[in-house]
């Protein structure tokens, strides 16, 4: 076998790392891309292009914020005496800004798309605002829950530059998929580099052929 | 008897709604106007959807607005029923899910409609296990108006439930409105722009023009107030008279239908005697006669007439309103009208040219 036991750990790290931040994301995305859906506020358009952010920015310079943002000194560090930079709980936070905009705008559309007439239905059927937002906003935005929770799992499987700013890459306890690839390339371990590569290709086109397989054969009825 | 009273004052950019309404909560209330008047608003003032700052809305002991009190129940608390202009079907559930979505969020001891009863009145039952898009727009409608029965409202409220629907599909839902309040007796406002669906089915009718109520009141009344004649459609209504079958003359293939003591004949109906029916009268379809020799025409339809009130039109055009037992409206050239020395408290003949039906009423 030509992988090693921390070319493995990489993998198990890695879906870890994307299944954490996928499930923070939705905890925090879901009220987030509620509200995005149904405010007037004005502030709309500025949270909009703060969530959007991440998809212009350099992951170096995302990941050089949080680092810094993590360190010692940093403001988390100066109130809690943590220091999360290098460690799994600081990719996941990382992970969860740099993902971010892959889980809360396909939410936000379904949101959107769902709109507020179906929900006035629920209220006047007497049900409150949860539960119209559980039995009728939830079930009808499925489509975007699903692309949501596989676009960002896949997207954060996929980084490399905020990982490698914020985690390091040690091994064992912080170096993902991405990392291990540019590692192995590094000592000119190509054989090793081609695996992982080749793995994460295939990986990556069938979770997105399969997205919009999904969305193509149950198309959302709206009437 | 049990009121429906509201008092809303809510302001838009472009619109103003300011409405003190006080109605039976009995029978059909039919909210008219043309569109941007304020229907829709009026109507969700009504179910909580909007709120008016300073409003008020109570449907007989039940105050569900009171913003002198701070009282302001939601939607979801609020015992009423919305039937939206589009059906507005939960997509992800059954026909079946649909209907019982309401009804499983009414408390046992709030409800007085079971689902097969309700089922069978709009006749859905084949249609249960279906999903809401393989369904016809008319069955949506019913399915929709089904789903907030269920919830055994204390008012109804449908906005427009037939005007995304072809007059196909009207006919098959127009009498199962009748229907609700017949058999199950649950007031009913009824937003619409259609006067045909007003001439079908109101009792009462709430004119409302630019956010403001023109007029309200018993439908008869309303279409037959001068002032208003003009405004109220293409077809001038003379009169809506509620009548009873009173006799089939089979020889002569006609009805003869009764109201307050007059008569009238219609084309054979298939209906039982003693059973109602309303008619409409066009105003231009009523001539005037003064004196007995009446009885020497061929008209079948005459009725004994008072005038109450003569309103100029233009240079042509009188409009007459008649007492006949019920309020009926001429209209007639003024060159006939001064002719004829007419003025209030005159005792003359009105000949009824030809009588509709409401049923057979085209918009």
């Amino acid at each position: 076998m030509l992988l090693s036991d921390l070319d493995w750990s990489a993998l198990w790290i890695t879906l870890r790392l994307a299944g954490a931040t996928v499930l923070v994301l939705l905890i925090v995305g879901t009220p987030l891309a509620w509200w995005l859906a149904h405010t007037r506020s004005r502030f709309r358009v500025v949270v909009e292009a703060l969530v959007a952010l991440p998809i212009v920015l350099p992951p170096t310079v995302l990941g050089f914020y949080i680092l810094v943002a993590l360190g010692p000194y940093g403001p988390i560090g100066q109130f809690t005496g943590l220091t999360l930079a290098f460690t799994f709980w600081g990719l996941v936070i990382g992970s969860v800004f740099y993902s971010m905009p892959f889980v809360i705008q396909p939410l936000h559309a379904a949101f959107e798309a769902v709109g507020k007439a179906p929900l006035e239905a629920a209220w006047s059927l007497r049900a409150s605002r949860l539960d119209a937002f559980l039995t009728v906003a939830s079930p009808m935005a499925i489509r975007g829950y699903v692309s949501g929770i596989v676009l960002g799992f896949a997207h954060t499987m996929g980084e490399f530059g905020v990982v490698l700013m914020v985690g390091g890459s040690i091994p064992g306890k912080t170096r993902v998929l991405s990392t291990t690839v540019f590692d192995h390339v590094e000592v000119m371990e190509y054989a090793q580099a081609h695996i992982i590569s080749a793995a994460m290709l295939l990986f990556s086109f069938f979770v997105l052929l399969g997205v919009y397989i999904v969305n193509r054969k149950f198309p959302i009825h709206v009437s | 008897m049990s009121r429906l009273i509201a008092r809303f004052d809510v302001s838009y950019p472009r619109f103003r709604l300011h409405v003190d309404v006080d109605l039976p909560a009995t029978g059909i209330t039919a909210v008219f106007g043309q569109s941007g008047s304020g229907k829709t608003t009026l109507l969700r003032c009504l179910a909580g959807l909007e709120r008016s700052p300073t409003g008020f809305m109570q449907v007989g002991d039940d105050v569900w607005q009171d913003e002198t009190r701070n009282r302001y129940e939601s939607i979801s608390i609020r015992r009423i029923g919305y039937v939206f202009q589009e059906p507005r079907l939960f997509p992800h559930l059954s026909v079946r899910s649909n209907l019982t979505y309401g009804f499983n969020r009414t408390p046992d001891q709030e409800r007085r409609l079971s689902v097969d009863q309700v089922v069978e009145v709009l006749g859905i039952a084949h249609l249960l296990d279906r999903r809401p898009h393989k369904l016809s727009g008319g069955e949506q409608q019913r399915v929709a108006i089904g789903r907030a029965l269920l919830t055994s409202p204390k008012l109804l409220l449908l906005d427009e439930p037939l005007s995304s629907l072809d007059s196909e599909r009207k006919r098959e839902i127009m009498p199962f409105i009748q229907r609700l309040y017949k058999e199950l007796k649950i007031p009913i406002v009824y937003v619409t722009h259609s006067l045909h669906e007003i001439l079908q089915l109101a009792q009462v009718v709430v004119l409302l023009r630019d956010g403001k109520v023109v007029a309200t009141g018993p439908l008869t009344e309303v279409f037959s107030r001068l002032d208003l004649h003009r405004h109220l459609g293409p077809h001038l209504i003379g009169a809506v008279v509620d009548t009873a079958v009173a006799e089939h003359e089979h020889q002569f293939g006609l009805t003869r239908l009764e109201f307050n003591g007059q008569s009238l004949y219609v084309p054979l109906q298939s209906l039982d005697v003693g059973q109602p029916l309303r008619i409409h009268i066009l105003s231009s379809d009523v001539s005037l006669a003064v004196g007995p020799s009446a009885t020497q025409t061929s008209a079948l339809n005459i009725l004994s007439a008072m005038v109450k009130e003569i309103a100029e039109v233009d240079k042509a055009t009188v409009d007459v309103r008649l007492d006949v037992g019920c309020p009926l409206v001429a209209s007639i050239t003024r060159k006939s009208a001064i002719a004829l020395g007419l003025k209030p408290g005159q005792r003359l003949y009105a000949h009824i040219k030809s009588v509709a039906l409401a049923e057979d009423a085209t918009d």
